[in-house]
């Protein structure tokens, strides 16, 4: 069964047979409006956890995308180069921005579970 | 005080309403020691008939080339202005808005800059131009920083057909981001070899049509060898009126273009303020610095403009931008702008060859006085002529007479032996047949 | 918006509509008469263009019907109150126009002899004199093109110092309300950027600073008056330390207006600062430029100054243009060319018809503008910092809590009523931010009238009446536009509508 964790920048990973799907959570995309465009990672490409993974943006507002974990980016979301509003309608699903292989499952195991995601955005308001 | 509206009661009347008794208690957070109880040791203020005799004494110390047969060019050329242009940029509303980030009270603006991004891709062939940038010298600088950003290397060729300052300006601007230059030696001759110096860390090579020495290059071999090994082509406009006659840098392969817009609209100034531009492909859209704008409708679904894409820019993305740029050349933009619309597509292609064609009398009189060699076998409304004595003092004999007779190769590069009988010769639809004439009769006499 | 008004052409009395240029082409018109070229073979070593431009033809008369048409839908300084904080929106004398197109100043080639062009040599000397006293600096280089370059110069001519003693170093401190120009141009430079934190009173934190400077640490850029319209208190304080670290201070005096010709930046203990001839000194803002942004420098900075150099030697003057003519270290050239020369002209015609004691009253006007706004606006609106403030005042957006109207929509409101928008949401250290500066051209009974308008759109909102506020402006050429759908489809470029592409 899928695990979904969270990260306190507001990215969530999907976890499933080893493979993570990584996007910016329901509240990240409310934060920024209307999403206009996403810069993504080369397929390939190995990062260390918190690496810069992908710009997200807006009209006035541009943000960093952080790898949650460690690993190597296997499949990037081309839907988004052309519907980046996808995001907007469904950021934890069609909205997702990346795939990667999981270096260290450990580090999965470390992020925060739904419920304490939710705590740490209510604290945030 | 002509310019400040306040009235002493008015000043009074301000001061009881904030609470304080004079305007001294405005200044309270300046340190005791830096605030001043006197004006600086400047002269006091001055009504608007001495300014003018003053300035006009400092302007009757030079010599206008706009009074004179001049044949100065070398990144700035003395065209005709039609007194349109002059006239509507002189509208407060023009002349005195800001940005245009307001875009509901800004659409005059906007448009304008769209229509100049338009005309700016049409002429060099590009997909995309930007809203201008300060001048053709920074534009290329920043085509360099570009292209490394795209390509993500960091070596870069320079043509030693760029002109000197360009040279000397991408060295500077690029000089801590650990770019790797590579200048190539003055080829006053034309010919030279870029293409066997790009590899696989190239971020691009740079090249000039028509080159500092007025050669015209079908760049589009370099270009493919260029893309082969992943490296862009830069290729600088400093003349845009060549692009009246000229094939386009766009159908040679260019990746991005960097245009000095000066030649329309602009005044000499003696040297600024001019316009810059860069003009690329679509697909290297978000790496361009600079404001850009784009069309849209408004709620209530009608066309307009905006700017867009700021995301790029410092005041978003501050030391994530693509480049520190804020204020450009709008108002030099728009002078353009107007005077290629008051062209066309006639106009603008009549022009350029009128140029090309007094060029060529020219360079046709001055080939035939013993001594001068024309250089070129290919020009646009410049060319370079070997002369039998140091350029620089003919020159100053010339200039003895009241003719700036063109730019001594050595005025820009000091130092070299080989440069220094070189002389840059350019001839616009300013210079009439008396000009030419009285530059070659003075020409056989000051050699 | 009800069409009750609606007319057949779209226009509405002096609201003239207009489409651009290549929708009101007639192939073959040209708005220049020009010569035959006359007969001739070309030189051109078969590089000619073979296809058309796609350039649309006018006349003169439809060319100027149009820019005249478009020019009527910007809002300018000439047109009324443009309170936009940090970027001195003053009046923009027309002599300086005049001036600046003498043809013996703007009819000059930058490559004529320099013994044909020994005035303007003088006028860029002068100028550059004007400056050094209103500042109390030393040196100045005059060839950066516009304020944030001039930021660039600057830190690079810092860099070039520091590599000279061997110690480039790394960082350069930003206060978190800087300019977005600031931290672009330090990256620019080759630096890493560190934020400094702002105190309760709007200033610089001096501890935070303090705890951040160290052997690494090649500069600090700060605003003064900073971009909360406040004067930092501690400056000299901040100087000595910078200076005690074997860095050097950076100032970003794109708000010198609020201290021209009444405080000398140079008994701060600053080294360099760039001064946007278009603010203080009223060159026009020509809808984003051309700029101008001389760089004063302290005694240490000024052997590495960019080229050229305009030097005087003896009655006359000389254009120092390469490294190897100068006694210097020159950074080397930054632009083509000698600087904004045409800028020149114009703010030193500014300074000369104002002279010392009308740049002192400029200030001092600014400055009570601005707390005169504050004064009489800081019961309606709220107020993060105690003042008094300099030449422009912040506000937040407080006010307008529990309204549903943002800072946004209340600019838009003021857009209806005929002004131009003050700035929003900068500085970012406050939320919402308002901010004004009116300048020292405006005068008492438009600074009343905007009161009035603010104080009546204030209380419009707490009201609730969001809806005139969310669906203004009504009353401009265009009313809000899709932003959104701008940037995720760029057009950039007008392209003929298909129909017409297919002929």
């Amino acid at each position: 069964m899928a695990i979904v964790k969270y990260t306190k920048e507001h990215e969530w990973i999907r976890v499933e047979d080893g493979v993570g799907v990584v996007g910016i959570t329901e509240y990240a995309q409310e934060q920024l409006g209307d999403i206009v465009y996403v810069e993504l990672p080369e397929v390939g490409a190995g990062m260390t956890q918190g690496a810069e993974a992908a710009v997200v943006e807006s009209v006035k507002a541009a943000s960093e995308v952080y790898a949650p974990v460690g690993g190597e980016v296997t499949e990037v979301n081309q839907n988004l180069a052309d519907n980046p509003g996808t995001v907007n309608t469904d950021a934890m699903g069609e909205g997702w921005f990346f795939k990667m292989k999981i270096a260290d499952t450990g580090e999965v195991a470390r992020l925060m579970d739904g419920v304490d995601y939710q705590e740490y955005v209510e604290s945030l308001s | 005080m002509r310019y400040l509206p306040l009235t002493d009661g008015d000043r009074r009347e301000m001061l009881a309403a904030i609470g304080v008794g004079s305007v001294d208690d405005l200044f309270v957070d300046v340190p005791q020691e830096a605030r001043r109880d006197r004006p600086v040791e400047l002269p006091e203020h001055l009504g608007e008939m001495e300014v003018e005799h003053a300035f006009a004494a400092m302007a009757a110390r030079n010599l206008s080339a706009a009074d004179v047969p001049s044949f100065l060019g070398a990144g700035a050329y003395g065209h005709h202005v039609p007194a349109a242009v002059d006239h509507l940029i002189q509208r407060g509303e023009f002349l005195t808005s800001y940005t245009p980030y307001q875009p509901e009270v800004s659409q005059g603006t906007l448009a304008y800059l769209f229509e100049f991004q338009t005309q700016v891709a049409l002429i060099t062939g590009m997909e995309v131009a930007n809203a201008s940038l300060y001048d053709g010298a920074t534009a290329c600088a920043e085509a360099v920083t570009m292209a490394a950003r795209i390509t993500k290397r960091k070596k870069v060729v320079l043509s030693g057909g760029l002109h000197p300052h360009y040279r000397e300006v991408t060295e500077t601007m690029t000089r801590f981001l650990g770019i790797e230059m590579a200048a190539a030696e003055p080829d006053w001759r034309g010919g030279e070899d870029l293409a066997s110096g790009v590899d696989d860390g190239t971020a691009c090579v740079v090249v000039q049509n028509p080159a500092f020495f007025g050669h015209l290059t079908d760049f589009t071999p370099l270009a493919d060898a260029c893309h082969a090994a992943g490296a862009l082509l830069v290729v600088v406009v400093t003349e845009v009126v060549s692009l009246g006659a000229v094939r386009p840098p766009g159908e040679m392969g260019a990746d991005i273009v960097a245009v000095e817009g000066q030649s329309l609209g602009n005044a000499l100034n003696f040297g600024g303020p001019t316009v810059g531009v860069l003009a690329a492909r679509q697909k290297h859209l978000r790496q361009m610095p600079g404001r850009l704008v784009g069309e849209t409708t408004d709620v209530d679904g009608r066309r307009g403009f905006v700017l867009t894409l700021s995301t790029r820019e410092q005041h978003i993305r501050r030391e994530k931008a693509t480049s520190n740029i804020c204020t450009n050349a709008g108002l030099c933009a728009l002078a353009f702008t107007i005077h290629l619309t008051l062209l066309g597509e006639v106009g603008f292609a009549r022009l350029a060859a009128l140029n090309h064609a007094r060029a060529v009398r020219l360079a046709d009189r001055l080939a035939g006085i013993d001594g001068i060699d024309v250089v070129n076998d290919t020009f646009f409304n410049e060319f370079t002529v070997r002369l039998p004595k140091p350029a620089l003092a003919v020159v100053d004999a010339l200039a003895d007479r009241k003719i700036l007779g063109g730019v001594p190769v050595a005025r820009l590069i000091p130092g070299r032996a080989e440069l220094e009988p070189l002389l840059l010769v350019a001839v616009t639809e300013a210079n009439t047949e008396a000009h030419i004439d009285a530059l070659t009769a003075a020409l056989r006499e000051v050699l | 918006m009800a069409d009750v008004d609606a007319t057949l052409t779209g226009n509405r009395g002096l609201a003239l509509e207009e489409a651009v240029i290549f929708e009101q082409d007639s192939p073959g018109l040209s708005g220049v008469d020009l010569p035959e070229p006359g007969p001739g073979n070309d030189r051109l070593g078969g590089l000619g263009r073979t296809g058309a431009i796609g350039l649309p033809g006018l006349s003169e008369p439809q060319v100027v019907r149009h820019y005249l048409r478009l020019s009527r839908m910007n809002y300018g300084i000439d047109s009324g109150l443009y309170p936009l904080g940090s970027c001195t929106m003053k009046y923009n004398p027309r002599l300086n126009e005049r001036l600046a197109r003498l043809p013996g100043l703007g009819g000059l080639h930058p490559l004529q002899p320099t013994s044909t062009v020994h005035g303007a040599l003088e006028l860029i000397d002068t100028c550059a004199h004007w400056l050094k006293v209103l500042t109390g600096m030393p040196g100045i280089t005059m060839a950066p093109a516009a304020g944030a370059h001039g930021e660039l110069v600057g830190l690079m001519t810092i860099r070039a110092a520091l590599e000279a003693r061997g110690d480039a170093r790394k960082r350069v401190l930003v206060p978190e309300s800087a300019h977005g120009t600031n931290p672009a141009s330090a990256h620019a430079c080759g630096y890493a950027v560190e934020t400094i934190a702002a105190n309760v009173r709007g200033r610089v934190d001096v501890g935070a600073l303090k705890a951040k400077l160290d052997v690494d640490v090649a500069a600090i850029m700060l605003t003064n008056p900073n971009t909360c319209g406040l004067f930092e208190t501690d400056i000299i304080e901040i100087a000595d330390a910078v200076h005690d670290a074997g860095a050097f201070f950076y100032c970003d005096g794109a708000n010198f207006n609020a201290i021209v010709g009444r405080v000398r930046p140079g008994d701060l203990g600053i080294d360099c600062m760039h001064l946007n001839l278009h603010k203080t000194f009223s060159t026009p803002h020509g809808g984003g430029g051309p700029g101008s942004g001389p760089v004063v420098l302290s005694a240490p900075l000024v052997p590495y100054a960019p080229l050229p150099v305009v030097e005087r030697r003896g009655d006359g003057f000389a254009l120092v243009e390469h490294a190897g003519d100068s006694s210097a270290h020159p950074l080397g050239r930054v632009k083509g060319f000698h600087g904004q020369f045409g800028m020149f002209v114009r703010a030193l015609a500014y300074m000369m018809s104002l002279g010392s004691d009308g740049l002192k009253q400029v200030a001092e006007d600014a400055v009570l503008n601005a707390n005169y706004l504050l004064a009489c606006l800081k019961d309606t609106l709220s107020v993060p910092f105690e003042g008094p403030c300099m030449h422009e005042v912040l506000f937040d957006d407080s006010f307008l809590k529990d309204t549903g109207v943002t800072t946004l929509d209340f600019a838009k409101a003021m857009i209806d009523e005929g002004f131009h928008p003050m700035t929003m949401y900068f500085p970012l250290v406050v939320h919402g931010a308002l901010l004004m500066e009116p300048t020292e051209t405006e005068s008492k009974a438009t600074l009343d009238q905007f009161i009035r308008t603010v104080k009546g759109l204030a209380e419009r909102a707490r009201a609730g009446d969001a809806r005139h506020f969310k669906e203004a402006p009504r009353l401009t050429p265009r009313r809000r536009l899709d932003e959104t759908a701008a940037a995720r489809n760029p057009v950039l470029v007008w392209r003929p509508p298909p129909a017409q592409a297919a002929e």
